[in-house]
């Protein structure tokens, strides 16, 4: 348009320039109102932190389940009973022979003797157990498949095949337990899941809410803006940059509160796994966890303001 | 550099604002607009700014049909013309001089070239040494004078006014017309709505006179 030639030309690099002077701008000037009301500002940032910190802190809480249960997503253990008449000797032999299966890793023989001390030792009935005539105890053979071997059906085949060993009066395969745990976590999981689906969206409305409120207190400004040509983008920026701020400090908040709630839990759980006898120790968030929660949030953050400002700001139009 | 070519703007609710309106503005001109409140002054500024588009006819502005233009590129149109309001429409939660340096910023200007160009409009319209002062401490016809300074701040070659003496006493009055010719002698459009005929009756340039959304013929017009 010719009107434009009498004004200054601005190239494109200078364009460019002016729309990173812009993002600068926008970005510190959304920050600072923000900061001009730190109390309504922090009851916002807090009800974002709470809702990203109740899944995120599940999911840290289900990642450590998760690697306790590694140690235990091996213990197909099978105890092979062996029969009461069989000798030591045979037994040795046994062991042996299934030590040289494929699909055995270990075989470890507890002889009765063994077993009857770590009886008395564990159970506390070491008393009772003095006063019997006799080593009511039988030979153990301990088991371990294969990695491989892992899978329910081929450690139950393999069971079954330790079963027709001669001398074993007995083959036990303590597998449910394990399943029960895969199901229940992968349970925990899905809720977890829907949790933070259903909170998500609850931090998107909260923001989305925010940056409405927001946009009706500066509406004046919005329309005396568009009256002067600025465009639609040029109005949405620092409400975009105010969501992204609102989620960045959400989620700021929520580390900080999960970072507090796992320091809270080191000490009972360490003295719970000592009792175990567990190498466990308890696994934070991290930094790429941290950092993938900041960009959660600030993403977040800005999925609700553009959702705000795509509602609300299209309505207010000079008038 | 403004045409209306037969243009009618009618309201959903039936209100019909302007009727059949067609007049020219030539480039350098300085022009009045007048007539009672609700004869369709504001409306026909409006329609320039593309605040609203007409129900019927073109609207012209420096030779390109305003009904072309898209949604998207009114910004482009709004940053070409400079306009004042009666109720001069500054933020009050800035200095002067960040709103004068609104339109400049909204157009991307260097921070050096925005701070030498938002003195020279302060400075044309005497409120230079104001430039920190929040507007809530001027007074009403210093308001005045700083919304004028933000609309010519980007230097557009059409400046329109709706009634931007309305509030103001006679001599202030006649201190903002002055201003407005100044404008116009460098080469600027102008199109000023105002009811206050004893006022620019007096300066000696044409005059559009609207009754019930109609223009009345003008002497000497052909």
């Amino acid at each position: 348009m010719a009107i434009g030639a009498s004004q200054s030309r601005t190239g494109i690099a200078d364009r460019l320039r002016s729309w990173q002077q812009h993002h600068r701008l926008s970005a510190a000037d959304s920050l600072m109102r923000l900061l001009r009301s730190p109390f309504s500002s922090l009851m916002t940032w807090l009800v974002i932190g709470i809702a990203l910190a109740l899944p995120v802190g599940l999911t840290v809480a289900l990642e450590n389940a998760r690697s306790v249960s590694v140690g235990w997503d091996s213990p197909a253990q099978i105890s092979l009973f062996l029969r009461a008449e069989m000798s030591q000797e045979a037994a040795t032999q046994l062991q042996q022979r299934i030590q040289l299966r494929p699909e055995v890793a270990a075989a470890r023989l507890v002889t009765r003797e063994e077993a009857l001390l770590e009886f008395q030792q564990l159970s506390g009935f070491g008393d009772v157990l003095e006063n019997l005539d006799d080593n009511p105890l039988p030979n153990l053979i301990l088991v371990s498949p294969r990695q491989r071997q892992l899978q329910a059906e081929q450690a139950a085949t393999l069971q079954a095949s330790l079963q027709q060993e001669a001398g074993v009066e007995r083959a036990v395969l303590d597998m449910e337990w394990v399943q029960r745990l895969n199901a229940l976590m992968l349970l925990s999981q899905r809720a977890v899941w829907a949790l933070a689906l259903i909170l998500a969206l609850g931090v998107l409305l909260v923001i989305g809410n925010t940056i409405r409120l927001a946009i009706e207190n500066r509406r004046d400004e919005i329309l005396v803006v568009k009256l002067v040509g600025g465009s639609d983008a040029f109005v949405r920026r620092p409400f975009l940059y105010t969501g992204c701020w609102y989620g960045l400090g959400g989620a700021c908040l929520a580390w900080v509160v999960i970072a507090i709630a796992l320091w809270w839990l080191r000490a009972p759980l360490s003295s719970l796994a000592l009792l175990y006898q567990s190498e466990f120790s308890l696994q934070g968030l991290g930094l790429v966890g941290g950092l993938q929660l900041l960009l959660l949030g600030s993403g977040l953050g800005l999925l609700g303001a553009w959702a705000a400002v795509a509602r609300h700001l299209s309505a207010i139009q000079p008038r | 550099m403004i045409t209306f070519d037969r243009v009618s703007k009618r309201y959903p609710e039936g209100h019909e604002a302007l009727a059949e309106v067609s007049f020219n503005i030539d480039s350098d001109e300085l022009v009045f607009l007048t007539g009672h409140s609700g004869a369709g002054k504001s409306t026909l500024l409006r329609l320039i700014m593309l605040m609203e588009r007409p129900s019927r006819g073109q609207v012209l502005v420096n030779g390109q049909n305003l009904k072309g233009l898209r949604a998207s590129q009114i910004p482009q149109l709004r940053r070409q013309i400079g306009v004042v309001f009666q109720n001069h429409q500054l933020l009050f939660d800035r200095s002067v001089f960040d709103n004068v340096a609104l339109p400049l910023i909204i157009a991307g200007n260097s921070r050096r070239e925005t701070g030498r160009r938002v003195r020279a409009a302060l400075d044309k319209v005497g409120l230079l040494a104001r430039e920190k002062d929040m507007p809530i401490t001027l007074s009403g016809g210093e308001q005045q004078r700083v919304g004028i300074a933000r609309a010519v701040v980007n230097k557009p070659r059409l400046l329109l006014a709706d009634e931007p003496t309305g509030n103001l006493d006679p001599a202030l009055s006649a201190e903002i017309m002055q201003l407005f010719e100044q404008f116009n002698q460098v080469g600027v459009t102008v199109l000023i709505a105002s009811h206050d005929l004893a006022l620019i009756s007096r300066l000696h340039h044409r005059i559009l006179t609207l009754r019930g959304g109609r223009l009345i013929a003008q002497p000497g017009d052909s």
